[in-house]
Order: C-alpha cells, then structure tokens, then sequence
C-alpha cells in the first residue's frame, strides 16, 4: 500500500482537473438524485459535497468518487413520502453507524456470498430503476418538453467526438437551460421541484423523537442502505482497483463509507455511497489520488454558492436527459451480449434479482432473493450423486461405489440407490469419492445400514475421509434415530 | 526492415487478424523480428471485466491467460515476444506507448465498423495513424 503522502500529493495536476470535471458532472446528478427521493436539491448537494470531502480523508480506495447515488435515493422514497426529510436524515446517521461496524467487524470479506450473476443484476435493475424513475417526467408534457430531452442526448454523446475537455452532460445542460430560458418555453425547471439556499450546510441533530418507535421506522430503511451502500461501495473499489491497477482496502472503505454517512446525516444530506460512472470518469480524466475526492467535493458547494440562482432555472427536461445517460452508463450490457455463453441458471438467478428489484422497488430485496435462489441452486447441482456396486464371485457380498456429496438435499437420492432385499451376507460401501457434511448424512448412513440388518446383512464402510469419519463419530455415536 | 513490432490487441478475434497479418508481413525473415503485444484495458472494459469476473485479481489472471495464447502461437511461429497490460484510454495510451520506445512499426486492427459508425464513432486506428511516430499498419 502507497503511503498517505503519495495517496494524497502522488498526482496533484491529474487530481486537481479530474476533481473539477467530477464536481461539474455531480451537480445535475445529485440534484436529479435528490428528486427522485422526494427532497429539495440541496439534500443532495449537501450530500455529495459532505461525503466526497470526508471520503477523500477517511475511504479506502483513493481515486473513487463517492456521492448522493441513485441506488441510495431509490430506497429512501417511500420513507420520505411517509415521515419526512428529518426521519431521512435520522436514518442516514443510521446507516453510517452500521457501515462503521460492518468494516470494524470485517465484514466486507462476506461479500464472497454474493454470486457475480446477483451483482450483474443489481447493476442491471438500478439502471432500469433510474430510467423508470425518469418516465413522471414525461407525463402530460409538451412536446418542447421531449425535444428539449432529446437535444440533452445528442449533445451528451456527440459532443464527445468534438472534444472530451468539458464533460459532455455539463454542456448539455448549460445549452438545454440557455435555450429554455431565452425561448421563454415555460417548461418545468429545478426550481419548481423544491428551495435551492445557497449556503453552506450547517450541523444539526435530526428533529425527532427519540425512541424505540422512531428506531423501527428507520431501521429497515438503514439496513437496507447498509447493504445496498456498502455493494456498490466495494464493487466500484474493485471496478477502480483494477481500472488503476493498485490495491485498497475495504474494511477501510467501509468504514469510511459509515462515517461519511454520519457526518452528512448531521449537516443535512442524504445518504450516498461509491458510484460507479463517476469513479471511471475521474480515472478516465486522469484522477487517482485522495485530492480529486476533496476537489470535486469543494468545487461542487463552490459553484453551487455562485450559481445558485442559475441552477434553479435548469428545466427538469434536461436533467431527465442526464438520468436517461446515467442508466444506459449503468446498465451492464456485455451481460447481455454474453448471455448466451454463461450457464442458464446464472442467467436466470440475474433475471430474478432484476425483477424482484423491478417488483418491490427494493435494491436490497433483489440482492437478498439472488443470494437465496443461487444457495437453492447449487445446492440442488450439487445434490446429484451416483452410487455403482458390484458383487464378489459368490454373491455373497456386493460393494457399492458412492460419488458425490451427502448432505441434507442428496440423502434422499442416496436412499434409493440401495437394493436392501438382496439376500447377502455382507455389504461394503466405499464412500471415497464421496464427503458427509452434516447431521442428515449420518443419519442416512444410519438407515441404510439398519435397513440392511433387517435383512441380515452386515454392513461396513469405507474409504471415509479424515473430515467425514470426524463428524460420523461424532454424531454417530449418539445413535441419532433418523 | 521492420524488426521491432508493436501490435495493439485486445484477444478478440478481430485483433487475433491483424496479428496474423502481421506474422505474415515478416515471415521471410521471422527470427530476427520482435513483436510486443500491448493490451489496453479501459474504463469500461474495468467495470465490465470486473462484474464479470468479481475482482481486479481475477480479471488480471483472465487477462494474463488470454495473452498466453496469443504469445504462445508467436512463440511456435518462432517469434520472439513479450506481453504489456496497461490501464487506461486505449487510443492515447497505445500512442504514448509507442512513441516512448523504439519501434519500427505499429499495428492495429480497424473493427470493420461501416461507414456511419466510422465517421460518428471515430476510432482508435484513426489517432493511432495519425498520432503515432513509427509506420503504422492498420489491419482491415
């Protein structure tokens, strides 16, 4: 690991300017962001301002840009709708004391339980999120509505074949707005969506009661964003990981991740994470260091400060544009172009994530649905076993082959493969090939060897690893009666 | 003569073409070439590979394999070799690479995009040609 000093001063130009072109990409998004949870824009500005500061002194993965996030903003729009932006800022401090102690506890090795087909679909289910998010916007619109829309588009992606020096999506919305304004067109703008103060955000303790009521409200919501923050979080990290091609550290990130969060729930914004988009344009733009957080944390609240009366006056249509990009730059479409390579069942447990995500509007549900499908799924692959036998020359004795492994969703199988009504002395069963994981493998070993006894047959066993015979003497021994 | 060559490749099966092409370019003369095969991994293709593969390690692993076998077919041609991973935009980074050291010559393949896509998209040929300080064959 690089020391503090080159984390920090290692690439100071490529820090500074990749800092300024983040903050200016940050603006239209963590406004768009704040919109769809239902809260005025400075929610989110106060956010990413507060947690891309104090990420870039407390994070784990120097160069990634953290911020208000749209996977964040889409739990937390039933919550505001229901209890308000104070309850919202409650749960955000929440959610950063348990990020605090997922890192302390180490917990981001866990994150090995999560298979890449759930992964995929998360990534795949907030981009369709953000875009469906956007659809409110269109109805019962003007069509100046939907050209000002689309010229947002063109302008984000074919002023790139110009020149990539500014962002293309600021560009856009500077023309978008320039035009809105000069036509007069009378089209929706961010002001119409709530206050925008320009002033720095101060520190404050959420206003609500403080009890046990208050803690079951916002405790499913806080855990929720836990997992969902610290997912996109840690995969971003390997995303800039390998983008940069050094290592971090992810105990760390969570628990910078906590602390951000606490921090911007008492100075008023919402709860954010890592984002992916933002982190590769930084990287792209020449950032690696822990400066470009701090620039594009700083420079986004200065112009805000400067141009606030600006910003109100951006029409919604070309912020709708800029979510409309954000989610095509989500979605992972090389899972598609692949889609016929990878096995089915991975397909279908990344279908499932999507759509239970797309069902409930809950990131963290579709994440928790994949894990389950997926256990459910190797387990039912890995229940297949197969069992040979042979009979010595004088039928006396037959020895049965197991290959696979034996655990509670195999040993019914494992059952039938037996001819217990053959008339033999004895039986071998040569479990080389085979493992015992748990009480229900002891146990169907117990009752293939009693049901052969009924018959008079001995039985003996073979071939039991070092692991398996362990555990047969364990709980064999206690003539478990299964 | 060109001796020292660098091919731009990503293992697809398109860049697996202008290696070829470029096997055939000095084969009269193959045990005195060097060809260097420079694989650019870009933002996106970090995020893609990444979900993919699940980490960065992994993904590394992937992508030292796919070189493998573009160099051990070099290496039964009886050409000399060697593998550069690097991060970043490929069309700059290929250009800085390659006018950083000695070489004689440049290959890249074009994706076949029509024309359309050609014109709107631009491409990493297209700066590689025009930025590039050694000859630069690109491979249609």
């Amino acid at each position: 690991m690089e020391s503090m000093r080159q984390q920090w001063f290692g690439n100071i130009k490529g820090d500074v300017l990749a800092g300024m072109v983040v903050a200016l990409a940050l603006i239209p998004e963590a406004i768009a962001f704040s919109i769809i949870a239902g809260v005025d824009p400075m929610v989110g500005l106060y956010a990413s301002f507060s947690i891309s500061v104090v990420i870039a002194f407390v994070g784990g993965r120097p160069g990634m840009i953290s911020a208000a996030t749209g996977a964040m903003a889409l739990l937390m729009i039933t919550l505001v709708a229901d209890y308000g932006l104070e309850y919202l800022l409650a749960t955000t401090i929440l959610t950063g004391i348990l990020q605090v102690i997922f890192g302390l506890c180490n917990l981001a090795r866990f994150m090995k339980f999560i298979p890449r087909s759930v992964m995929v679909g998360f990534v795949n289910a907030l981009a369709i999120l953000i875009f469906t998010s956007q659809l409110d916007h269109f109805v019962d619109e003007t069509w100046i509505m939907y050209t000002l829309v689309a010229l947002t588009l063109a302008i984000i992606y074919l002023l790139p074949l110009l020149t990539k020096i500014v962002p293309s999506t600021l560009i856009a919305i500077i023309a978008v707005t320039a035009i809105a304004i000069s036509m007069n067109a009378g089209v929706r703008t961010v002001g119409d969506m709530g206050e925008l103060t320009r002033t720095l955000p101060t520190f404050l303790l959420p206003n609500i009661p403080l009890n046990f009521e208050t803690l079951t409200i916002i405790f499913p919501y806080a855990l929720a964003l836990t997992i969902v923050g610290l997912l996109e979080s840690l995969l971003t990290a390997s995303i800039v990981d390998d983008a940069t091609n050094t290592e971090s550290n992810k105990n760390k990130e969570s628990r910078g991740q906590g602390i951000a969060n606490i921090i911007t729930g008492f100075f008023g914004g919402m709860a954010g994470c890592a984002m992916i988009g933002q982190s590769v344009i930084n990287v792209k733009s020449g950032g690696s260091g822990r400066l470009s957080s701090l620039v594009a944390g700083v420079f986004l609240m200065f112009l805000i400060i400067v141009l606030g009366d600006v910003v109100v006056q951006i029409p919604m249509a070309a912020l709708a544009g800029v979510m409309i990009m954000v989610s095509i730059g989500t979605f992972d479409w090389s899972s598609i172009k692949h889609i016929t390579k990878i096995p089915l069942t991975d397909t279908a447990v990344m279908v499932v994530t999507v759509g239970t995500v797309l069902f409930t509007h809950n990131l963290a549900y579709g994440v928790l649905t994949g894990v389950v499908l997926s256990a459910i799924i190797f387990a039912a692959k890995i229940s297949k076993i197969e069992v040979f036998s042979a009979t010595s020359g004088d039928d006396q004795s037959r020895v049965y082959f197991v290959y696979g492994q034996l655990f509670f969703a195999s040993v019914t199988e494992f059952i039938t493969h037996f001819e217990f009504k053959e008339d033999l002395k004895e039986v071998t069963i040569d479990l080389t090939h085979s493992h015992l994981w748990d009480d229900s493998a002891v146990g169907a070993l117990d009752k293939v060897k009693a049901k052969f006894e009924q018959n008079g047959t001995k039985v003996q066993y073979k071939g039991l690893n070092r692991e398996s015979s362990e555990l047969f003497d364990k709980i064999g021994g206690l003539g478990s009666g299964h | 003569m060109f001796k020292q060559l660098l091919v731009a490749t990503d293992g697809s099966e398109h860049s697996k073409r202008s290696l070829e092409k470029t096997v055939e370019m000095v084969s009269n003369y193959k045990e005195q070439v060097t060809i260097d095969l420079l694989y650019v991994v870009g933002g996106q293709v970090s995020k893609a590979d990444v979900l993919k593969y699940g980490d960065s390690d992994v993904a590394s692993l992937k992508r030292k394999e796919l070189m493998k076998d573009t160099e051990d077919y070099l290496k039964a041609e009886g050409i000399a070799t060697k593998s550069i991973v690097l991060h970043g935009e490929p069309a700059p980074t290929i250009i800085e690479y390659a006018n950083d050291h000695n070489y004689d010559c440049v290959i890249v393949g074009s994706r076949g995009k029509n024309q359309l896509q050609t014109m709107v998209l631009g491409s990493v040929s297209h700066k590689v040609v025009k930025y590039a300080k050694a000859p630069v064959l690109v491979v249609k």
